[in-house]
């Protein structure tokens, strides 16, 4: 188990450190979600007022976009260098290569979550800090659930071609309960009296979906990576 | 074609031939009037889409875990008929809907559930014909996960109510309307089944050409 997660651990600094001397994914990341609330911004806010209850919304929308672009680079630069197979190779644990990503993608949407949840309350007068704990639950639970899928499947697209194509194709409608789950339980956070009940019912479904995505990812990343 | 599958194609055949008669003498439902027999075509379809679903699922992970392409196979073949079935399904859905509801679409559980489903095995499809070597195993993750996810879209798009007739309904159903219900299931079924082997016997024998072409290249 200790190995496990020292593999896990190499992974990601090793992510981390290629990243630190970029900032390549991140930097561009965060630029596209900041376009995409912008684009939005000029589509739903009239004569400066926005529209109603389109926050919640917008925010996952602007998550699965940048998530997408994140996950994509990630990998393609794993790709271009021709390093995932170096990684494949190791004498490591593939469940706890596939740990390292996906640890790694999760920092990096943590950061650009950082940025997008105060620019959305910002610009769209959303409540944020009505129920900050709830927010951050949902954003995690959900970030986890997309990222879960997401990984596994870019993961899988780095040998395929047309990949930069499919990966939205795949990972859109595998992800539909989180956006549903996550739009849901952030407009009821942030509609004028929050619904704290409906939050937890949602936070709830988001949590199971976790764990059977995350069981899922880990028992079939060794035969979907295997030659 | 073996000759099971030359009698299923047959017995379908005739199935689908008298189908006509058999439901135009189920009687009328009292509120739809005529426009509920739409439903003796739709529920089969929709539960071969399903049909189809599971069995891609479960191939796919068969295939993953054995490396049988035998099931790669089988799995290309029940994803091909979900989506043609889920199509089926979603075009005379909304027939139905805009008669009896006045509505062609409505954001209902079981409607957006199984568009989904159909949107993921479309995907399927796509990865196949665009992913290039190797997508084998990519489309066995997807189908796999596909199924899996069918359960979270259900209950998480439920909680906006749900309009669709209950699937509690069929046992419920007077024999008259229930006799031509399973009449047209087993037509169905026996479609779906021939369909099936068909195709993956295609299929199995394109991979063989496919594997006979790789070793001449190398000799």
């Amino acid at each position: 188990m200790r190995a496990f997660f020292r593999v896990a651990a190499f992974v990601v600094r090793k992510d981390l450190t290629v990243e630190v001397r970029s900032f390549e994914v991140l930097s561009t990341t965060l630029f596209f979600a900041v376009t995409v609330v912008l684009i939005f911004a000029f589509g739903f806010v009239q004569e400066g007022v926005p529209v109603d209850g389109v926050a919640a919304a917008i925010l996952w929308i602007a998550l699965a976009f940048s998530g997408t672009l994140a996950l994509g680079r990630t990998f393609e630069r794993e790709r271009q260098a021709d390093t995932l197979r170096a990684l494949m190779l190791a004498p490591a644990d593939r469940p706890a290569l596939y740990v390292g990503k996906l640890a790694g993608i999760l920092m990096l949407m943590a950061l650009v979550e950082a940025v997008l949840v105060p620019m959305v309350g910002l610009m769209f007068q959303a409540p944020i800090f009505v129920a900050p704990g709830w927010l951050a639950g949902l954003l995690a639970a959900g970030t986890l659930g997309f990222a879960a899928v997401g990984t596994l499947f870019a993961a899988m697209l780095v040998r395929a071609r047309s990949r930069d194509v499919l990966l939205p194709v795949l990972l859109y409608p595998m992800t539909v309960p989180v956006m549903i789950a996550g739009v849901r339980g952030t407009a009821a956070l942030f509609q004028a009296e929050p619904d704290l009940g409906l939050a937890q019912f949602w936070l709830a479904l988001l949590v199971f979906f976790d764990a059977v995505f995350v069981t899922l990812a880990l028992w079939t990343f060794e035969p979907l990576m295997t030659d | 074609m073996t000759t099971a599958v030359k009698m299923q194609l047959a017995a379908a055949t005739l199935m689908f031939a008298v189908a006509p008669w058999v439901i135009n003498a189920a009687p009328h439902e009292a509120t739809m009037g005529l426009v509920y027999k739409i439903y003796f075509f739709h529920m089969p379809s929709a539960w071969m889409f399903m049909l189809g679903a599971i069995v891609a699922g479960v191939a796919s992970a068969r295939f993953l875990f054995t490396k049988n392409p035998k099931f790669d196979a089988t799995a290309v073949a029940a994803a091909e008929l979900a989506v043609l079935f889920g199509l089926l399904t979603l075009v005379s859905g909304p027939l139905w809907a805009r008669k009896a509801w006045g509505l062609w679409w409505v954001w209902d559980a079981r409607l957006t559930s199984s568009l989904m489903l159909f949107l993921i095995f479309l995907a399927y499809l796509l990865l196949r014909q665009f992913g290039g070597p190797g997508s084998e195993k990519l489309s066995a993750g997807l189908a796999l996960f596909g199924l899996a996810n069918v359960p979270f879209i259900y209950v998480s798009v439920n909680v906006w109510r749900t309009l669709h007739p209950k699937t509690s309904v069929v046992p419920t159903l007077p024999v008259e309307m229930g006799r031509p219900l399973w009449f047209c299931v087993t037509a169905f079924l026996l479609l779906f089944l021939a369909l099936l082997s068909l195709r993956s016997s295609l299929e199995r024998q394109r991979a063989r050409i496919d594997a006979l072409y790789l070793a001449e290249d190398e000799a």
